[in-house]
């Protein structure tokens, strides 16, 4: 009796429903006839678990995609072979969006959004491993924001991508936990890799190149998640970012100076280890506090305890850009060092006896590596300024050394 | 049982599309969690062309709506007999299981004259369900009698005369159930939006004459803790010049951003919170950097720049249509020009 029922169940779905995906482990989204409504209704109607297998070919969206089943694999053909391109799109303010858990994103590419490339809000284990997001003209501010763009999710693996053109940060991770950002490549964005208002954090094996700022690992006031801290950033190449910003003003990254290699504004205990810096024409290595006022008593702009350990540096700082070149430069000359803390600091005594334990910028590198510590709090507070301080020296010493981020869709490696 | 249950199911597939709508509500149907594929299988309408609703079906309007590309809307909500939602003072009232909550929308050929030549365009259904509440959209068919349901949304090419007596043409786009989660969401379920207090806090013209909304479901027994008409919260409309343009400008802003642009809500991560009741200025955008806001920055610096409406972010993506910058993200093809007057108006008005 009970087969019975559930075949005639069967036979009223199917006929409610056209298509067949029910309790399928995988499902062949359809080249023929509208792709567009082959990939959405199969992205919703999916069975949890299930993989959904896009097919080679180039096809052109018109409206934002969306997924909110949990437990499923969207997998292409390559990165190279199933491109989505939304030159076209008429709604929706990303390519992609994903608000379910457990989702893996693979081989394949999203081209040309107005708005962001592909997005996860509010995800529990979201996956990209070798996608590809791009604006196909290159640098223009009339690019979408964010190329990869996982918020307020925790559990974030970003492997293999590429993602270029971006008109904000190309890899960006914000108000998230437990981060793992590698084997990437992000290049002609204004910001290549971006953590943002972010808890543990590896980025490590990335290659930021060809945009204006390399790596950013930023804290902003004002947001639900505040406080980033404990992010570490190794083995990259951040090198020859040379193109200008192309930020809509108003964003904090249309702040960011051509030629940087990476740029630490605010959070706390940040390990900076193994990377590679070089021709970065404003900075390689910038450590900074929020630059502009706000109104938010929870907010601390400062970065501390930030520890920067066996990094190469390469030329830097002889053609700098925006704040690099109205402040840092005539302060420091040419080229500007290759490690510049702003010196900001919480209040008097610490700009007079240094910053609390805890909290010190801790410098360990090969002899030649240049630093200066501008002293902006005791520049502003001594009536006759002061001049910064260049001697590596202070801040020698040691921290523990930060743990490595596990994530569970990982435990299989 | 099991058994019974499931021919009824497949007579109410087979047959609703050969008989005239149902005049009574198929409750059973409603709890379904596979949706029917005919509007009419309901039986929410007694004749669906006029939006006649069925017995226990009853019409309600919003002070505030929120926009929709200048679409009319004939609102319905259900609930089961012997049940009833709860008021909260701020929140959508509760509603039990088996609740339906209906919304049309339509165009009339000019939209200066409202009733007259009105086309159905599709009918969504937010159904509260064991397991929360569902939301399907049906698209009527071109002879008005039914209307289909769509899963994965639709673009539709409509032409009408607009406020302006100009002719208007644009892609109407019915959402895909992902997209009605969009902004029917709060912590992640979904969830209703305009059924509050003080957007139900109103009169309507009931065919048994005119009636504060709230008395009329208190009284026709779907509604229970109401307090006195005096205690409910109310905003006033868009246009009611005699009213703060602070009340206004906020009441518009909490139906047309405020279900996503909300802690509990998809727009969280921006930290732009729009909710009536927000008391923080900044945390309502005055003078609140923008955040993940790429080119909808406009180059401007602030959300709402005091006093200077066209420098304001919140401003500059309620005029814009790019797919990139405009807000809010789904639900409209055209900006919205009375609400872009009251909000430029409302920020030049800050100080």
């Amino acid at each position: 009796m009970k087969t019975i029922d559930s075949v005639i169940v069967g036979i009223v779905a199917s006929s409610i429903i056209s298509m067949n995906v029910f309790a399928q482990e995988t499902v062949e989204v359809s080249a023929e006839g509208s792709f567009q409504e082959n990939l959405q209704e199969a992205l919703i109607l999916a069975e949890p678990g299930s993989t959904l297998m896009l097919p080679a070919g180039r096809f052109e969206l018109q409206s934002a995609l969306s997924l909110d089943v949990p437990n499923i694999t969207i997998k292409g053909a390559g990165m190279e072979e199933t491109v989505l391109s939304f030159a076209g799109q008429v709604s929706g303010s990303e390519g992609l969006l994903v608000t379910s858990d457990g989702v893996w994103l693979e081989g394949f590419a999203v081209e040309d959004t107005p708005g962001d490339g592909i997005k996860a809000k509010g995800v529990d284990q979201i996956s990209f491993k070798d996608i590809r997001v791009e604006w196909t003209n290159g640098p223009d501010a009339e690019n979408g924001a964010y190329g990869l763009y996982p918020v307020e999710s925790k559990n974030v693996l970003i492997d293999g991508a590429l993602v270029k053109g971006a008109s904000d940060a190309g890899i960006y991770v914000g108000q998230s936990q437990h981060i793992i950002v590698r084997n990437s490549r992000a290049e002609y964005n204004v910001a290549g890799i971006e953590i943002e208002n972010s808890f543990f954090a590896d980025v490590y094996d990335n290659v930021a190149t060809h945009n204006t700022g390399g790596i950013l690992v930023f804290d902003l006031p004002n947001l639900p998640q505040m406080g980033g801290h404990s992010v570490r950033v190794f083995n990259n190449k951040s090198v020859n970012n040379d193109t200008a910003n192309f930020a809509p003003e108003g964003n904090i990254v249309a702040t960011v100076p051509k030629g940087t290699g990476l740029l630490v504004m605010a959070n706390s205990n940040i390990e900076v280890f193994g990377n590679e810096f070089a021709e970065n024409a404003s900075a390689n290595v910038l450590l900074a506090a929020y630059p502009r006022e706000y109104n938010d008593e929870d907010y601390n702009p400062l970065p501390r305890g930030i520890y920067v350990h066996g990094n190469t540096y390469g030329r830097a700082g002889w053609e700098p850009d925006k704040a690099v070149a109205e402040l840092i430069a005539p302060a420091t000359g040419l080229p500007v060092p290759d490690i510049v803390w702003d010196g900001a600091v919480d209040g008097v005594w610490s700009a007079f006896f240094g910053p609390d334990e805890q909290d010190r910028i801790i410098i360990d590198e090969a002899d030649g590596t240049t630093f200066a510590n501008l002293q902006f709090v005791k520049d502003l507070v001594l009536p006759w300024g002061a001049d910064p301080k260049t001697d590596i020296a202070d801040h020698a010493g040691e921290r523990p050394r930060l743990s490595a981020v596990q994530l569970p869709q990982l435990e299989s490696d | 049982m099991a058994l019974f249950r499931v021919v009824l199911l497949i007579a109410a597939a087979l047959c609703a599309a050969a008989l005239p709508a149902a005049a009574q509500v198929q409750d059973e149907l409603l709890l379904s969690k596979r949706p029917q594929k005919l509007l009419s299988a309901y039986g929410l309408f007694a004749d669906g062309a006029q939006q006649a609703p069925a017995s226990g079906v009853v019409p309600y309007d919003l002070q505030v709506p929120l926009f929709t590309d200048y679409a009319e809307k004939y609102r319905f909500v259900y609930v089961p007999a012997g049940q009833k939602a709860t008021y909260h003072d701020t929140e959508v009232f509760d509603f039990p299981v088996g609740s339906v909550l209906v919304k049309t929308f339509a165009y009339p050929a000019d939209l200066r004259k409202p009733d007259e030549d009105v086309t159905l365009i599709e009918t969504r259904l937010l159904i509260h369900q064991e397991a929360g509440w569902n939301a399907w959209a049906y698209v009527w068919n071109e002879d008005q009698k039914d209307a289909t349901l769509k899963v994965a949304g639709k673009v539709l090419p409509l032409d009408f005369i607009n406020l302006a007596g100009e002719a208007q043409s644009i892609n109407y786009v019915v959402p895909n159930k992902n997209q009605c989660k969009g902004c029917h969401s709060f912590d992640k379920a979904v969830t209703p939006i305009g059924p509050k207090a003080r957007n139900l806090n109103k009169e309507y013209a009931f065919a048994s004459g005119s009636e504060n909304q709230l008395i009329h479901w208190s009284n026709a027994g779907l509604l229970d803790g109401a307090p006195a008409l005096d205690q409910i919260p109310s905003v006033p409309t868009m246009n009611d010049a005699g009213a703060d343009i602070n009340a206004r400008a906020r009441a518009y802003l909490d139906i047309n951003c405020a279900h996503c642009h909300r802690a509990e809500g998809p727009g969280s991560t921006s930290g732009l919170f729009l909710t009536y009741g927000e008391k923080s200025a900044v945390t309502w955008g005055y003078e609140k950097r923008p955040v993940a806001a790429g080119r909808g920055s406009g180059g401007f610096t602030y959300d709402v720049a005091p006093g200077n409406a066209d420098e304001s972010i919140l401003l500059y993506r309620m005029i814009s249509t790019d797919p990139g910058i405009m807000m809010p993200e789904v639900g409209r093809t055209l900006a919205h020009e009375e609400g872009i007057k009251l909000i430029r108006d409302w920020i030049n008005s800050l100080e």
